[in-house]
């Protein structure tokens, strides 16, 4: 294993230390328990979002506290979800009065635990559970759909919907229409290293690539030999439109996500790709985000999210937003 | 069962998770993302670490102590199963005026149901659950049908070894593992395999005392 890395046991606190050192102008971290909170205070009146999940997958969710966004952002250990203790104390901080909105992804152990913290918190909360995953079948018998990049486009809506004054129940209807909105799913070329393991999660073979693959390096639904960009987009993208039922004019952002270890070059190339046939198939790309955002540590790969917009979703993806990994408008 | 048997077997699971720990590793590779083993192995040296804090309190106190620590210190799904399983047994009544087997068994049974719910998976689903509402049950009947002690001790063993294996051929359907779909069928799933290296160490502890 080949890592910037001290001890694996002070991996977590380090790159955390650093995070808030780096963004202290926006952002103010706590340890024991772990969580990241505004700088500023979260004003009365107004939603509390708070979100979180394992470590590994920076930005994500640390990145995207700040105006406009999160008010907290609670890190688990490595691809592990923070315990209820987390989510009370930032709960704690951050509450103004209108309630706690959780953003929660479909993951089972985040679901325990963020149900755990609001069983044992006091005050109103409610939960949005992103699941944006086409490449799992979904079904009531099992956990189903994992949450993936798609949580940062409800974080990012939802966000600016409880800084205009949106109450809880505005702000949980709305997460739930963009989480229904959206479909993504994702493609791997290498696999990534959990430092406490020191060794890769699954063995890729040199031409081979995981198709439909998560964000926890865990191995995904078929393991394909590496096809050309235009090919795995085309593939991509055709689950994500069947699953989200696009039609023609329908007006979309189109989200091509790295995970950690593929350079922006390529990103950009996929975000070509993509819009090559989405051109095609005449859906209407007005909105667009490239870059690593719902990463998974070093691992080569990329996702695409695409999310289905309407005016509303529109007006609040372009609102102002000041977060670590997020910033425009302002 | 007192705090110091909680503390002795917790020492006794150590060293036996230890000693399965690369082929926990490799199973949770395999069908899951591989830091299973960290999580129990963290969880375990918080709980051992505890000792000179639990060792004075009431049972009740003393598990309540054991599952907050699991909760924060673990994460993730087993922290809050196994913080569940702990926090469930401190709130069986009257623990702390002595427990005797029946109890134990009772705050086991009690324990592992609150798991379940928790987790929403039962028996079938390729998880610990296959391991522990099999062991549960037939601890349970067992009281019911006044066994001895040591015999009950080799079927719960037995119940356990059976669970665990019969994972293997499950479909996942809870947990990472389920992602997988049919490519997580042929695997032993990690935290049956834990549960059941756990239940047998304390299971054998009282046969052997």
């Amino acid at each position: 294993m080949k890592k910037f890395l001290n001890s694996t046991d002070d991996f977590l606190k380090e790159s955390l230390q650093g995070f808030g050192a780096a963004h202290q102008d926006i952002i103010t971290c706590h340890y024991d328990p772990n969580f990241i909170i505004r700088s500023e205070a979260t004003k009365k009146g107004k939603v509390a979002i708070i979100s979180g999940g394992g470590s590994g997958h920076e930005p994500m969710h640390g990145g995207f506290v700040g105006y406009g966004m999160l008010d907290a952002a609670c890190p688990g250990f490595v691809f592990s979800s923070p315990s209820p203790d987390q989510m009370i104390a930032a709960s704690e901080k951050v509450e103004g009065g209108a309630g706690v909105l959780f953003i929660v992804k479909n993951y089972s152990g985040d679901i325990m635990n963020f149900q755990m913290a609001s069983e044992m918190m006091t005050g109103a909360s409610e939960t949005v559970l992103t699941n944006d995953d086409v490449a799992v079948e979904d079904s009531s018998f099992t956990t189903g759909r994992r949450g993936v990049a798609a949580t940062i486009v409800v974080e990012k809506i939802v966000g600016s919907l409880a800084e205009s004054g949106g109450s809880l129940k505005e702000c949980k209807s709305l997460g739930d229409k963009v989480n229904r909105n959206s479909g993504s799913m994702g493609v791997a070329l290498s696999s990534c290293i959990v430092p406490a393991a020191g060794k890769p999660t699954f063995e890729l073979g040199p031409d081979e690539m995981e198709f439909g693959v998560g964000i926890h390096g865990e191995p995904g639904r078929r393991r394909d030999k590496v096809q050309p960009a235009q090919e795995i987009t085309n593939k991509l993208l055709e689950a994500i439109i069947e699953d989200l039922k696009l039609e023609k004019n329908d007006e979309i952002l189109l989200f091509v996500n790295g995970m950690g270890g593929t350079p922006l070059t390529e990103l950009y190339l996929l975000y070509d790709n993509a819009k090559k046939t989405l051109d095609n198939k005449n859906i209407k790309i007005t909105r667009s985000l490239v870059g690593n955002y719902c990463t998974s540590l070093e691992m080569q790969g990329a996702s695409i999210t695409l999310t289905k917009l309407d005016q509303e979703l529109k007006k609040h993806w372009d609102s102002p937003v000041h977060t670590a990994a997020m910033r425009w408008g302002l | 069962m007192s705090n110091d048997f909680l503390i002795k077997n917790a020492k006794e699971i150590q060293v036996v998770i230890d000693n399965n720990a690369p082929e926990i590793e490799k199973l949770d590779q395999e069908i899951g993302d591989g830091d299973h083993i960290f999580n129990v192995q963290r969880g375990i040296k918080l709980v051992i670490e505890l000792e000179p804090i639990i060792k004075h309190l009431s049972m009740s106190k003393a598990l309540n102590q054991i599952a907050m620590k699991i909760l924060s210190g673990i994460g993730g799904s087993s922290g809050a199963l196994f913080g569940t399983l702990f926090m469930t047994m401190a709130k069986v009544s009257n623990i702390d005026n002595g427990v005797d087997y029946k109890k134990a068994i009772n705050m086991f049974a009690d324990g592992v149901e609150a798991v379940k719910q928790r987790g929403k998976a039962d028996v079938g689903e390729k998880t610990m659950m296959d391991v522990l509402i099999p062991v549960a049950n037939c601890l349970k009947q067992g009281v019911e049908k006044k066994k001895d002690l040591k015999d009950l001790m080799r079927e719960a063993i037995e119940e356990a070894e059976k669970g665990m294996i019969s994972t293997k051929d499950l479909l996942a359907t809870k947990g990472r593992a389920s992602f997988l779909g049919e490519r997580s069928k042929g695997h032993i799933d990690p935290g049956a395999r834990t549960s059941q290296l756990m239940i047998r160490t304390v299971c054998m502890s009282i046969l052997n005392t």
